[in-house]
């Protein structure tokens, strides 16, 4: 790791100015970020952390949904979200470790968009409202493949807000060695709709299955997505696992998440 | 009810106190007043010609006090190989030399070229970083896979070696002939071709040197995460660097875990000395995780096809394998020897068959050295054998747990010698069959079947008998075999003054409990507390010269010098009490604790004897020596053979080519058990690493040769929930006969009985679902691998 200085403003202005000098990086959980610096990939001039800003931190209920601080860490949101939207809790629970789900933030993870990350899913298929300090993004826009966000220069996420399912689950398919998403599927049922999507597997990152969302739309039963299936072509292959597996996965999680979807 | 003193007690590990609670002191934990740090600078290509390397910058950096690069070292002698194999057309085998640093040519991604040594770790680095940056490599075709090498006489990884070949071995080769003859006349033939996945050690404290150079006297000291300290001086001193062995000492202190990686010596040993001689202040190194996945000496990576023939019932007739054996880019200290007699010997398993021929070719390739781990050879032979024998009873529609049993050797048939060269003192496989079928309720397997099924889940049982050849091992032999080492072991038994007792002894404990275990021993043959007994390993200026731990041979081979030292201590006892008690030494007893005079209420304590050869006012000097201290060596008579049944019961998921391992059972015979909780747990530790094997840890290198699973985000190591409850047991024993605590070792034995079993089980549960068309999948079988498999 490389010298750099740190700083950490107690509000979003102050984030912003501090984050417009030379060589500023955001830092929020960090989970991604440091250790990229510990081996040297990644060499910012100055650290802005952003877990200090209060207006950035913690879970409400609003008018429009859910609304989740960005530098809320994954346990808060396992806990305090539990009884709003309890697939989403479920989701935070179930990232990495202990270590990682106190340090690792929510606004950290979408505005890394890893194709293997699990927030991402349920962004996508809440149809969440990423808020930034200058506008407000659809989820349907934010994501543009893998590392790859409608984030401007400067720009940081502040808030998260998710509009509450009627129904919803997450389903995870552990990569062995890391544990994140080899491939994971997250479902929710709105009364206009069903949305499901998909991370882990693509090679342009989180995905809506829109074939199975139509296919839920009429029917929310796991047996409704049985004949469909999911082109390979798209999909990720590696040492973990072929692109047709992950296809397959894709399936497999989908009828699973609907039948655990509460 | 359980002992709870001495040999057979489950006595709590004391060294678990300090490693427990954060107090244990490793080799990063020594700080040396003016330390300095070193970093080394390693190839980013598989294979590539060193075009220049321009230090100027990185010398001139903040803090740095010395540069190193291959041109320093190329006067000083190579990492020599420890045993000679020669060919089958009795050519010796290719032993290209191992620089300090790569010279002239860069062989695998990781392999050092440069060295920095600075004032803070972080002046290295960055100094590390310039040379890396100033340097020119022009980058070669990379040779990984190992048919290609041996095809490639143009690329080459030496290039004084025109086929990529260390060598071609034949086991038996006499036997070669009447081996093929039988396979053509055998009435049934099963050919597997297999792959033994290549594995990362990942001991918990990675590797670290510390070299210091005192120039008042011209002593060295090395501070090294090593498993045996006196084999690292020999390379050091006679080998590599030149140092007189007498002026060098090694220091092992705390290691956390070898598993075979830290048998050997490597160059960053080397360079610490030399560099700490050069600036006179102490050099110390600790690899970072990433150096230790591309630098440690990899484990297994065979390629094997193998051969059973047999009766229609499944009796053998004959084993013949052909295997690549990857050794990587150099000779690692025991390369040589692990594809061959570790595991060529083995071939015939704890089976009366009595033909077996064994071929293997080893092959050099642009990846990380390739040398033993957890087993060593012997996994190798096991899941060759194992998984051969459960597909040929299956064609053959035999009961696979039948076929081994009708081929078991007999108990009768002891000492029952080989077709591949070794001699079975002792043992009882259909003991620890019947243990292992009992303990894993084989019973109620159907209905637990039956209820997976009810889940959607295809469950499978799976059986692996196997047998080692450890306790290693004895110098008459494997010096005809082409060791350059003995391999006998040494301890000294010095009782102090006050009658406490410290135990020098030559195995080192890296994690396995010998202060524990050794100290039960000694208290038990001397009467006296476990406490009073000190347990002093891993320096060499403190201890006999002893050839370290590997190969299950700590209390097998130095627990008997430990013994035998301790019956030159009652001997000894002997001579003073008949001096004190003014009897003859005939006529004294050693028994409790104590020394008698038969017939009679005349005795001495231990205690007394002790205090009286340190006080010895009265002693006739011509006859009787003060002191006592005694040092004995001991070389086996023969290797040990552990051998067990392990049974592995699995769930599949269907769906996603998941595999749940619910059930495992070990029944095995160690001989005579010192402390069965610290056997136990030797044996859940080895499954859990058999278990990776087989399931999980993939050590993938693409064709350029970059390690694809190069940190923990992409080598699965097995973790708690990967692994059920074991059920364990060694009740089941027919000691050793010829060592004198009649034990055989049980360190390797679940990293080498368990893969087969875990393997078997996922076939049989596929099996059994309707997947008629799998009979093998490669290991590690991942979920994609299975599922593949299932839907191929």
């Amino acid at each position: 790791m490389h010298n750099f200085d740190f700083v950490k403003p107690q509000s979003i202005a102050d984030a912003v100015a501090a984050l417009s000098s030379d060589g500023a990086q955001a830092l929020s959980g960090g989970q991604t970020l440091l250790p990229t610096m510990k081996q040297r990939l990644a060499a910012p001039t100055v650290l802005v952390s952003l877990t200090g800003i209060p207006e950035m931190r913690g879970v409400c209920l609003g008018d429009d949904g859910l609304a989740i601080g960005a530098a809320t860490p994954h346990a808060v949101v396992a806990a305090e979200a539990r009884q709003y939207y309890p697939a989403l809790a479920d989701l935070a629970g179930g990232i990495g470790d202990p270590a990682v789900r106190n340090r690792g933030t929510i606004g950290g993870s979408l505005a890394n968009n890893d194709p293997a990350a699990c927030y991402p899913s349920a962004v996508l298929a809440s149809g969440a409202t990423i808020v930034t300090n200058r506008r407000k993004i659809a989820a349907d826009d934010y994501f543009q493949g893998m590392f790859t966000t409608a984030l401007e220069e400067g720009e940081i996420i502040t808030g998260v807000t998710f509009p509450v399912p009627q129904k919803a689950a997450y389903v995870k398919f552990n990569q062995p060695a890391s544990r994140f998403a080899l491939t994971g599927v997250f479902v929710a049922k709105y009364a206009g709709g069903v949305r499901v999507a998909v991370t882990g597997a693509s090679n342009n990152g989180v995905f809506r299955w829109h074939d199975a969302e139509a296919a839920l739309s009429a029917n929310f039963a796991g047996s409704a997505v049985a004949g469909l299936t999911v082109d390979p072509a798209d999909m990720i292959g590696d040492l973990h696992g072929t692109a047709a597996y992950r296809a397959n996965l894709v399936k497999v999680l989908t009828k699973r998440a609907v039948d655990a979807a509460h | 009810m359980p002992k709870d003193y001495g040999i057979g007690a489950s006595s709590k590990r004391r060294e678990d106190v300090r490693f427990l609670t954060g107090l244990g002191h490793y080799t990063d934990d020594h700080v040396v007043a003016g330390q300095t740090f070193a970093v080394f600078v390693r190839s980013n290509v598989a294979h590539g010609r060193i075009v220049s390397i321009d230090t100027a910058a990185a010398a001139a950096m903040p803090g740095v006090l010395a540069v190193f690069t291959g041109e320093d070292f190329k006067d000083v002698g190579g990492n020599p190989a420890g045993w000679l194999i020669n060919s089958r057309n009795g050519e010796p085998m290719r032993e290209p030399k191992r620089p300090v640093l790569a010279h002239g040519k860069v062989r695998h991604v990781g392999d050092a070229y440069a060295a920095v040594v600075a004032e803070t770790y972080a002046q290295a680095k960055d100094a590390a970083q310039s040379i890396a940056d100033a340097t020119e490599i022009e980058e070669l075709p990379a040779i990984i896979d190992m048919a290609q090498a041996l095809a490639d006489s143009t690329n080459r990884v030496h290039d004084e070696i025109p086929d990529n070949q260390c060598y071609d071995w034949g086991w038996i080769e006499d036997n070669r002939a009447a081996v093929d003859a039988a396979f053509k006349s055998a009435p049934h033939v099963t050919t597997l071709e297999l792959v033994n996945n290549r594995l990362v050690p990942n001991a918990m404290e990675p590797r670290a040197s510390i070299g210091e150079y005192f120039p008042g006297t011209g002593d060295y000291k090395l501070t090294t995460t090593s498993q045996n300290p006196h084999l690292t001086r020999l390379l050091v001193a006679a080998f590599v660097l030149g140092i007189p062995e007498n002026k060098l000492t090694v220091v092992a202190p705390d290691v956390g875990g070898g598993f075979g990686s830290k048998i050997y010596h490597y160059g960053e040993e080397a360079l610490v000395l030399a560099a700490a001689k050069k600036l006179k202040r102490a050099v110390k190194w600790t690899a970072e995780r990433s150096e230790s996945f591309l630098s440690d000496a990899h484990g297994r990576d065979h390629v094997t096809k193998i051969e059973l023939a047999c009766e229609k019932d499944g009796t053998f007739i004959a084993f013949r394998t052909e295997t690549m054996a990857n050794v990587g880019a150099y000779l690692s200290n025991f390369a040589t020897v692990t594809p061959t007699f570790l595991h060529g010997t083995l071939m015939a398993g704890p089976y009366k068959v009595p033909h077996v021929y064994v071929n293997v070719k080893t092959v050099f390739t642009n990846t990380a050295p390739v040398d033993a781990y957890r087993g060593a050879g012997r996994p190798e032979a096991t899941y060759s054998l194992e998984r051969v024998i459960d597909i040929a009873a299956r064609e053959l529609g035999l009961d696979p747990f039948e076929v081994r049993r009708k081929n078991f050797i007999t108990p009768d048939m002891f000492p029952y010698t080989t077709p591949v060269g070794l001699q079975y003192d002792i043992g009882n496989y259909q003991d620890t069959l019947a243990k292992a079928i009992e303990l894993g309720d084989v019973a109620g397997f159907e209905s637990r079947r039956a209820a997976s099924a009810a889940k959607g889940k295809l469950r499978g049982l799976g059986l692996s008998t196997w047998i080692e050849a450890c306790g290693i091992a004895p110098s008459n032999l494997v010096g005809i075999l082409g060791a350059r080492v003995g391999l006998y072991d040494a301890a000294t038994v010095r009782v102090n003054a006050t009658g406490n007792i410290s135990v020098m002894v030559g195995a080192h404990s890296h994690g396995q409990g010998h202060e524990t275990v050794f100290a039960q021993v000694v208290a038990e043959q001397l009467g006296v507390p476990e406490s009073s007994i000190e347990i002093v390993h891993g320096d060499t200026s403190k201890i006999p010269f002893g050839m370290g731990s590997y190969g299950s041979r700590s209390l097998a081979v130095c627990g008997s010098a430990m013994t035998k030292a301790v019956d030159k201590i009652i001997a000894k006892g002997k001579k003073i009490a008949a001096h004190m008690l003014e009897a003859a030494e005939g006529d004294i007893v050693f028994a409790d604790g104590k020394f008698s005079v038969t017939g009679t209420d005349k005795a001495k304590t231990f205690g007394e004897i002790a205090f009286s050869a340190y006080v010895p006012h009265n002693y006739p000097l011509e006859t009787l020596e003060p002191g006592l201290e005694e040092t004995a060596f001991y070389d086996p008579a023969n290797f040990t053979y552990p051998a067990g049944a392990y049974l592995c019961e699995v769930e599949v998921d269907a769906d996603t080519g998941k595999v749940d391992v619910c059930r495992f059972t070990c029944a095995d015979d160690f001989g005579n058990v010192m402390n069965p909780m610290i056997v136990e747990g030797q044996v859940h530790g080895g499954v859990a690493q058999g278990i990776g094997q087989a399931l999980l840890e993939m050590t993938s290198y693409d064709d350029n040769g970059q390690l694809l699973s190069g940190s923990y985000m992409d080598y699965a190591m097995p973790r708690s929930d990967d692994v059920p409850m074991f059920v364990v047991d060694h009740s089941c024993n027919t000691p050793c006969t010829h060592n004198p605590l009649g034990v055989k070792g049980c360190g390797e034995a679940g990293a080498i009985g368990s893969p087969p079993a875990v393997v078997n089980a996922v076939i049989d549960a596929l099996q059994r679902g309707g997947h008629k068309n799998v009979t093998h999948i490669d290991m590690p079988l991942t979920p994609s691998r299975v599922w593949s498999a299932m839907n191929a």
